[in-house]
């Protein structure tokens, strides 16, 4: 159970199967994986791993990819 | 890595430097050989351990037979924990005067230092305080070819003249060179001995290689028999040092392991440019007993530095743990502080309980006290010295 960083994944990104496969190439820390649906999940064991560099909700229009830190809510 | 005497004597063999005759001895009737053809010898154990003549590891013998009885003994004496590998037989001189040469390094000075003395043979520490006078200490540059001169004036510096001084020049300049060539960390001849003939020889000698030298004079260690999984270490590793090296190695993403394990209670988390050494002797200085000495560093990962805390923790002798750094540049404060947090947890712990103090300053640091502050973890900025931050951690095991 990741502890400090969760990921919102908004239902929008799910309809755009290159920004999926985007998500998972940028991610430094395999943050992302593909479903075979092709729908984007989030790696549960790497989410603690995220190094906050901003590549995913930046390859992605605004607010449709949040990452939330835990530790500030 | 330390060498044993009849390697540390092959290397000033290499270099010139005058020894006795000597032959290694595994068994003994390889012993008893060896008398039959030097005469009286003086039986060494070779062991990775000082105090050999204390535990009985040094012993004489007139005949072969002498030797061979005295053979069998010292190789049954184990010296701290340590088996010998074989015994030195060395022919017996009668010694005049004994003097004591090494070079090391000047941590303060950042320079090599050659250290003689006149007075040889016994506790250089001890000559140090009591007999200053008779010890004298040269630093010369690493970088510039070692020149002759700078061994003359180490040795006369305490008042030696005439020969001895020719003599111990040579032997001191070969020493110097053989530091700066091997990469040691140590090259210490003890005693030298001027012999009733007036020759001077290099009577036993002590020699520690940088460990990370060992693949650069993997040719050297060849000649002289050193495998590479010979690892030189003054006792096998522990279970808890194992488990380290294994989650280290496991993965390549920064350094969290690198354990030594020690008998304290305060588990230490250290790392950053040499801080982890500070920080371990700061602990020390404080009246703290280190459960381990560690490294930290190069930006770990979550998971790395988590399995490292949880090994740490779930040590039954480690009451707390001290996280602590110096000011860091390429580890984040964040992550560290996620590892740390999460193996707290993982291993059944309150963070906020089981960390006695956190001090890494440096990057990501602000995001880095959020973390800590959620888990009500004491933390401390550069504002508190490695050495304060230390102190505290020690108040809080007293406490």
């Amino acid at each position: 159970m990741a502890m400090f960083i969760r990921v919102d994944i908004d239902e929008a990104v799910q309809r755009d199967p290159a920004l999926c496969r985007q998500l998972v190439e940028v991610c430094p820390v395999d943050i992302f994986a593909l479903e075979e649906s092709g729908r984007v999940t989030t790696v549960e064991p790497n989410l603690d791993e995220c190094t906050l560099c901003a590549l995913c909700w930046e390859a992605a229009p605004e607010g449709q990819v949040n990452v939330v830190r835990l530790y500030r809510e | 890595m330390r060498f044993y005497e009849y390697e540390a004597k092959d290397l000033l063999r290499r270099h010139g430097v005058p020894l006795p005759q000597s032959r290694l001895a595994h068994t003994a009737e390889e012993a008893a050989a060896a008398a039959a053809e030097l005469g009286p010898v003086v039986l060494k154990s070779q062991v990775l351990s000082g105090g050999r003549m204390k535990a009985g590891g040094v012993k004489f013998a007139d005949t072969p037979d002498e030797a061979a009885a005295a053979t069998t003994e010292i190789l049954e004496i184990a010296i701290n924990g340590l088996r010998p590998v074989g015994v030195l037989a060395e022919e017996k001189r009668t010694i005049t005067q004994e003097y004591f040469a090494a070079v090391t390094y000047d941590g303060r000075a950042k320079l090599p230092v050659i250290i003689f003395s006149d007075m040889g043979g016994i506790d250089i520490e001890e000559v140090a305080e009591q007999h200053p006078e008779h010890l004298s200490r040269t630093h010369f540059s690493a970088a510039r070819p070692f020149s002759d001169y700078i061994a003359k004036n180490a040795v006369a510096a305490v008042g030696v003249t005439g020969n001895d001084l020719n003599a111990l020049t040579r032997i001191v300049a070969s020493l110097a060179r053989i530091f700066l060539q091997y990469d040691l960390t140590l090259a210490e001849i003890n005693p030298i001995g001027r012999l009733d003939d007036g020759a001077i020889l290099a009577l036993d000698s002590h020699m520690d290689m940088e460990a990370e030298a060992r693949r650069t004079h993997q040719a050297l260690l060849k000649e002289l028999g050193v495998d590479d999984d010979d690892n030189r270490q003054a006792r096998p590793p522990t279970p808890f040092e194992i488990a380290a090296a294994q989650l280290d190695a496991a993965d390549p993403r920064g350094v969290a392991g690198n354990l030594t394990e020690f008998d304290g209670n305060l588990g230490l988390i250290i790392g950053a440019g040499g801080g982890s050494l500070t920080l371990f002797d700061a602990v020390r200085q404080a009246g703290g007993h280190p459960a381990n000495y560690c490294e930290i560093g190069g930006n770990p990962s979550v998971s790395k530095a988590a399995a490292l805390t949880k090994l740490i923790c779930e040590q039954p002798k480690v009451e707390k743990i001290a996280v602590m750094m110096n000011v860091v540049s390429n580890t984040r404060v964040d992550i560290v502080a996620r590892g740390v947090i999460k193996g707290c947890i993982e291993a059944g712990f309150d963070p906020s309980e089981k960390i006695a103090i956190f001090r890494i300053p440096g990057s990501w640091e602000e995001e880095g006290f959020a973390i800590l502050d959620r888990y009500g973890v004491d933390y401390v900025d550069r504002s508190v010295s490695m050495h304060e931050a230390a102190a505290r951690a020690v108040a809080k095991m007293q406490a």
